[in-house]
């Protein structure tokens, strides 16, 4: 399962909360601009998966590496990978007291220890690739939902990561704003960016994934192309799961 | 209303006086701007330290907070001034009041600096420790900013209730409003310069109190 070429190899991952087993030994494979999407029901392990994919969780035990770094080597600076690991998350968590520029600007200044003219070349240039460019100096609660996700998927690619993790990315918001926050994913995965997203956005999987993951109980129960997936389920829960959606 | 006069607004005492009162409030100044400084800093600094939540730091932190929260900061001062000497340890009256208020201050400040930091949504550290910020870089830039602006009422009002206690240097000597005013009083038998002592805190506190409404509307970020 090992793919020494994988932007993410995550091998035999476990991790469990008090007595309760979230992730039961997961091996997933991800190659470089490949688009992932990890769907299944609440309670399957998928953002828990996602978030040991930069240690936001600490897994129990396995393997996960990033661009050929084992990121759980204790002797790997999990700060420089984290830059490395770009992260959107449900509930957009944009910092409410910075305008949506010095979020985007903030860990290149400290973290990279970037300039303030350069952050902010780089922070604008970000906001404009997200339709933000209007929005530099306002505040997150200035912003719909949308533009504060949007603003968030900003503050990600602004350092240039290699591979971008979305945690359900579109839960939190209204129907109309979705579209907005999936055409920017789209771009990001046009530009060639790799990816993995954890959502129940099925009809973009259906046209923009490479290959749909689906997990249940902490395991991955079946993966493959979306139109194999979503067309010929081969499992029984991954098509009682599917059915839910069918309406 | 001659008689209140007289025990209260006596022109000669006034005259007399004022001056010592004058130099009292100095030192009252001078001693609460250090213990707002001190106290409001050593809290800040407890309360993130507590945030590494390392256990018996965290002990010792909650163990000092209670102490000082619960002891009456008189019982405190009397111990330090008059107590400290029998083991060799010798404190001028400024540096007791100083030290004990700094004290007090801290521990309350501590105890709000830390409700604020446990406020903010966990959502906050884990975005900026995702974008490779570390630990006390996200607790400056990010958390203690956020939690900071929300403390400032609660802190206002215990940073005044607390440099108030500046009078209680008059039981230790220090020569601050109350003191001189005591002082006075007796020298003379009337009772003016206890009255101009008290007009003394309400010049020097008032504006206190102010700043504190301004700070809490400055602070009060735009949430359109």
């Amino acid at each position: 399962m090992s793919d020494r070429n994988a932007m993410l190899d995550v091998a035999g991952l476990r991790k469990s909360f008090g007595s309760l087993e979230v992730l039961r030994g997961i091996d997933l494979s991800v190659a470089p601009q490949e688009l992932v999407f990890v769907i299944g029901p609440s309670g399957s392990g998928k953002s828990t998966l996602l978030r040991c994919c930069n240690r936001l969780e600490e897994p129990d035990e396995g393997s996960i590496r990033v661009d050929g770094v084992e990121l759980l080597d204790p002797k790997t600076d999990i700060n420089a990978m984290r830059r490395r690991i770009g992260m959107v998350f449900q509930s957009f968590n944009l910092y409410p007291h910075m305008t949506v520029l010095s979020n985007v600007t903030l860990a290149l200044r400290k973290a990279l220890g970037k300039g303030r003219a350069e952050a902010r070349e780089i922070g604008e240039a970000a906001l404009a690739r997200v339709g933000l460019a209007d929005k530099v100096d306002a505040y997150p609660a200035q912003l719909s939902g949308g533009q504060q996700q949007r603003a968030a998927i900003a503050r990600a690619v602004a350092l240039e990561p290699k591979i971008m993790l979305f945690d359900e990315p579109t839960s939190a918001l209204d129907p109309e704003l979705v579209g907005s926050v999936l055409a920017v994913m789209r771009e990001l995965r046009e530009a060639g960016m790799t990816m993995v997203v954890v959502s129940h956005e099925m009809r973009f999987a259906r046209d923009a994934a490479d290959r749909v993951v689906f997990m249940d109980h902490g395991a991955i129960v079946e993966q493959g192309p979306p139109e194999q997936v979503f067309g010929a389920p081969e499992h029984a829960r991954t098509r009682s799961f599917l059915a839910d959606f069918a309406a | 209303m001659d008689r209140f006069a007289d025990a209260f607004l006596n022109p000669a005492v006034i005259e007399k006086y004022l001056p010592d009162i004058l130099r009292g409030m100095l030192v009252t100044i001078e001693v609460a701007a250090a213990v707002v400084v001190t106290g409001v800093l050593a809290g800040l600094l407890l309360a993130s330290a507590r945030s590494f939540r390392i256990r018996p730091v965290n002990a010792l932190i909650v163990l000092f907070v209670d102490v000082f929260r619960a002891l009456p900061p008189l019982v405190i001062i009397l111990i330090a001034y008059f107590g400290l000497p029998n083991v060799g340890i010798s404190l001028s009256g400024f540096t007791v009041l100083w030290l004990v208020l700094s004290l007090v201050l801290a521990a309350f400040a501590e105890e709000i600096f830390w409700s604020g930091i446990l406020s903010i949504r966990k959502g906050q550290w884990e975005a900026a420790r995702s974008t490779g910020l570390g630990f006390l870089q996200t607790l400056a830039w990010v958390i203690l900013p956020q939690a900071v602006r929300m403390t400032v009422p609660p802190l206002t009002n215990r940073t005044i209730a607390i440099t108030k206690n500046t009078a209680l240097g008059a039981v230790i000597g220090v020569p601050e409003i109350l003191m001189q005013a005591q002082t006075a009083q007796s020298f003379s038998g009337n009772a003016t310069p206890l009255l101009i002592g008290s007009l003394a805190y309400v010049a020097l506190f008032v504006p206190v109190v102010a700043v504190g409404r301004w700070l809490e509307t400055r602070f009060a970020w735009g949430r359109a």
